[in-house]
């Protein structure tokens, strides 16, 4: 639907992590933008306390930090959303001061969000020139805006229809659209905001085509991520923040990965190593038995045998159909072909309720819309399935209900000033952690993890695995989806790989490691010989 | 306290009602000097201020049950129509020789019958209340006619009379009837799970389904109380005039019962709610009604009064009052550097 021309990358070219490219020389070491001293206060808080940043013509320098480093607030002020409390800011060696996001713009700093921030509604020619059409007789000349959008569209390899309209168009190509429109607004400093959380691995790559284009341009990318992966496929130099304070700026060449996570927590962490250690084979038998279940358009019949005490991770490309799994697996897509069994006896699953019911745990991938109830307070969130469970007839009282959420605040280090605040005013980790308490109070059997680590920072991460492992020490069976396939191997006792909506292959043992999920993914359909072949 | 907090709202977030309360009813009290005069004769409580509580009545019952519907993110517009079918059952039932009890118990089931129809609508079939409402809002005049047969029926029978005209403690029956819903409704959702429930669905009833809360029943809960509370405010407007009217029955009642909840504080999207400050949104709105009656206005007069009175008082609701004062606390501070600012008195908590 989207480029025509979208080049046909194997994964394993990216998942080179050390594809470091090589700066552009030609630009020297040419100060594009200089932050120095920077200071943001907020109440009680300093969001930026005296932080120097130096971005050069010609680079992309990655902004890195844990949530609430100071990297969103750093931009703010850069873009001039916030005001500053101290420094100065100068670009091309000329002191300036934006005072919103559009005198930012014209100064030269163009910004794009990972939602994007254009019309869905108006056409891709009307996004890209919106409030400085092509006239003609005083009308706007549609057919000229086209023609230049066109134009304007080409380099970056999106020969699209530029009279449709932007929401038609997937994340990653309405991105591209908002890069090209900075661009052509004389941007020489881009600011790439998460730009790839919502993208799978090859639009990520087409976004790094672009980007290493626009770097030989003499264009300065601040590039702020979560994926380190990324940071160290694209990025030049880094810059680390950590509580607001700049922490250090290093070439990605010097900064080996565990000396960058380092950086990042100020601590020692080995967590973050995947390594994976044998637990041994488990002989039990299986709690849930799932045989050629499957359903129409959403996720081809598959078996699958889920036994206490083990991790199967489920690796796959976005769209591959794995958060689709996940919801057949919990009853909420429900299954048109092939049964359950637990203990040998058969069930229907009709809804989430009867997988409750059977001791299932589910954390969405997006937490904000599907599970967090966000005005609700943590202490509520946390009881919710337990209290649904429980009925409305029989209330929790309020000491139970703040005994339990004050447990598991304990038990998780979910940080909160107070378990009666909203939890949409949490950070993303620390929801994910009230979401996995929310389950834990239920002492589920079977917990489906959907993406538990997307979107949060890397020491809530490492937290997250670590309970992992615990929780499946203690007997409890989890199904983990994730992209991080070094995550995947680091705890699966079995990974299931999909492709197109189809389990194609079974890895288990030995033979887990990122290689041979990769090599499975990237033979692009089922081979003869494996366990869990799709059946027709 | 813990018990007693469950119940009492948080003062500080009741402020606005509060005081737009207290307003209306101190420019009550300058138009009409004997506002607030209450005499007992005949063991009945007389006096304007009673009147509000008792002509307040219907709008305060609907908007008990509008509350639940409205913190689910929903709405329901049939609660006027729904008054009508239950002010035509119970005429009907009477005048063909049942008595008093089992009249009202019919038309108080034929109520939650209509909210269950609308829950069926809104929770299984995924319709928008907007529009799923709107169907029984416009059916159900037509439903109370065919039981009335087009007529307006008018009755005798004392006890059902007495529901609108009876006294208790000297309180006007409909006072009386209004306090206890409002008690059983608040011990019903407030000290089970279901209040919870239902602020979780109206604030993302995805969520809460994966969570496991049975949505469909509670929404359909939701919907059946507000039927039943518009059955309720139907019998006693039935038995204020001695007759059900189909045509005229809670006629726009519902427009005034969506406004008291707003005014109560219940965001029409969903999530938390207050069925107290409800109450007292409803009795805002009468007490202006009542206001505007006695200054000898005009009653077309009424309704734009009321209109610049809602206004206001939404507006203190929002967060624009707290903006205004920072800004001017701001350019206070820039033209007077040395002045430091005073203490956090930004009200109006949204």
């Amino acid at each position: 639907m989207a480029a025509t021309t979208m080049p046909d990358i194997g994964i394993a070219s990216y998942n080179g992590a050390q594809a470091a490219a090589p700066t552009a020389v030609a630009f020297g070491d040419a100060t594009l933008l200089a932050i120095t001293g920077l200071s943001k206060n907020f109440p009680g808080v300093k969001a930026l306390d005296q932080v120097d940043f130096t971005l050069r013509a010609g680079e992309v320098h990655a902004l890195l930090g844990e949530n609430g480093a100071g990297k969103s607030t750093l931009i703010k002020v850069l873009t001039g959303i916030y005001g500053r409390d101290g420094g100065s800011i100068s670009l091309n060696g000329q002191e300036i001061n934006a005072r919103d996001v559009a005198e930012a713009q014209r100064l030269g700093i163009g910004t794009v969000y990972q939602e994007v921030n254009l019309l869905p509604n108006l056409s891709v020619a009307e996004n890209l020139y919106l409030g400085r059409q092509p006239r003609r007789f005083g009308l706007v000349d549609s057919r000229a805006m086209r023609r230049q959008a066109e134009a304007l569209l080409r380099p970056y390899g999106l020969e699209i229809d530029c009279d449709a309209l932007l929401g038609d168009y997937s994340v990653a190509v309405q991105q591209l659209i908002a890069i090209a429109r900075a661009i052509d607004l004389s941007a020489r400093v881009l600011i790439l905001d998460e730009p790839t959380a919502s993208l799978d691995r090859h639009e990520v790559e087409l976004l790094f085509s672009t980007m290493r284009r626009l770097r030989a341009q003499g264009v300065g990318i601040i590039f702020v991520t979560h994926f380190l992966d990324q940071v160290y496929a694209i990025a030049d130099r880094i810059t680390v923040l950590r509580n607001g304070k700049r922490v250090g700026e290093r070439a990605v060449a010097d900064l080996p990965r565990l000396d960058l996570v380092q950086m990042m927590l100020g601590k020692e962490l080995s967590a973050v190593e995947s390594t994976r250690e044998d637990r041994g084979q488990k002989l039990a038998e299986a709690g849930v038995s799932y045989r050629g279940y499957g359903r129409k358009r959403l996720v081809q019949p598959f078996d699958l045998d889920i036994r206490p005490g083990e991790v199967i991770g489920i690796a796959g490309l976005l769209g591959s159909g794995r958060t689709e799994t996940a919801k057949l697996l919990f009853g909420i897509e429900r299954a048109d072909c092939g049964r359950i069994s637990i203990a040998g006896k058969d069930l229907r699953l009709r809804g989430p309720r009867d997988a409750i019911a059977q001791g299932f745990g589910f954390c969405p991938e997006d937490r904000k819309t599907e599970g967090i109830v966000g005005e609700l307070s943590v202490r509520e969130n946390i009881i919710l399935a337990l209290q649904a469970r429980r009925g409305w007839l029989k209330p929790l009282s309020r000491r139970e209900m703040r005994e339990i959420a004050d447990r598991f605040v304990a038990r998780l280090d979910i940080r909160t000033s107070d378990v009666e605040k909203p939890i949409q005013f949490l950070s993303g980790g620390n929801q994910q952690k009230a979401l996995l308490a929310r389950w834990l109070a239920m002492d589920p059997k079977i917990l489906i993890l959907d993406e538990p680590t997307r979107g949060i920072d890397v020491g809530a991460h490492a937290e997250i695995i670590r309970l992992i492992e615990e929780l499946c020490r203690h007997g409890m069976s989890l199904v983990v989806i994730s992209s991080e396939l070094d995550e995947i191997v680091s705890y699966s006792d079995r990974v299931i790989v999909l492709v197109d909506r189809q389990h194609i292959g079974m890895l288990q043992g030995n033979e887990i490691s990122t290689a041979a999920i990769i090599r499975h993914i990237a033979a692009d359909g089922p081979k003869p010989g494996d366990s869990t072949q799709a059946a027709e | 306290m813990s018990t007693l907090s469950k119940f009492a709202p948080n003062w500080r977030q009741a402020l606005p009602q509060i005081i737009a309360l207290a307003a209306v009813l101190l420019a009550d009290w300058l138009i009409f000097p004997d506002f607030f005069q209450v005499r007992l004769q005949d063991s009945h409580l007389f006096g304007s201020i009673v009147d509000v509580f008792n002509r307040g009545a219907p709008v305060a019952i609907l908007s008990i049950g509008m509350t639940l519907v409205i913190a689910t993110r929903g709405i329901d517009l049939s609660v006027g129509a729904v008054m009508a079918i239950a002010g035509a059952v119970a005429a009907t039932l009477i005048n063909s020789g049942h008595s008093m009890p089992v009249a009202v118990l019919v038309a108080l089931a034929v109520g939650i019958g209509c909210g269950l129809w609308n829950g069926l609508l809104v929770a299984v079939l995924d319709i928008q209340p907007i529009v799923a409402t709107l169907i029984l809002m416009v059916a159900g005049r037509g439903i109370a006619q065919l039981i009335t047969e087009g007529q307006i029926v008018t009755f005798n029978d004392p006890d059902l009379i007495a529901v609108a005209t009876g006294s208790f403690l000297g309180l006007p029956m409909p006072v009386v009837i209004t306090l206890l819903m409002l008690a059983i409704t608040i011990l019903l959702f407030r000290t089970t799970a279901l209040g919870l429930f239902i602020e979780a669905i109206g604030i993302n009833r995805l969520s809460s389904t994966y969570a496991g809360v049975n949505t469909r029943i509670v929404l359909a809960i939701a919907y059946a109380w507000c039927g039943l509370t518009a059955s309720v405010a139907g019998v006693i407007a039935a038995a204020n005039i001695k007759g059900a009217d189909a045509n005229n029955a809670g006629l726009w009642l519902e427009l005034d019962a969506i406004l008291a909840v707003v005014i109560g504080g219940t965001s029409l999207f969903g999530g938390r709610f207050r069925l107290f400050l409800s109450f007292i949104g409803a009795i805002i709105i009468q007490a202006m009604n009542t206001g505007i009656l006695l200054s000898g206005f005009k009653p077309e007069f009424n309704l734009i009064v009321k209109a610049i009175v809602i206004i206001v008082i939404l507006i203190m609701q929002s967060d624009a009052p707290a903006l205004v004062l920072n800004r001017y606390r701001l350019w206070r501070e820039r033209n007077a550097p040395r002045r430091t600012a005073p203490g956090n008195t930004a009200g109006g908590a949204a």
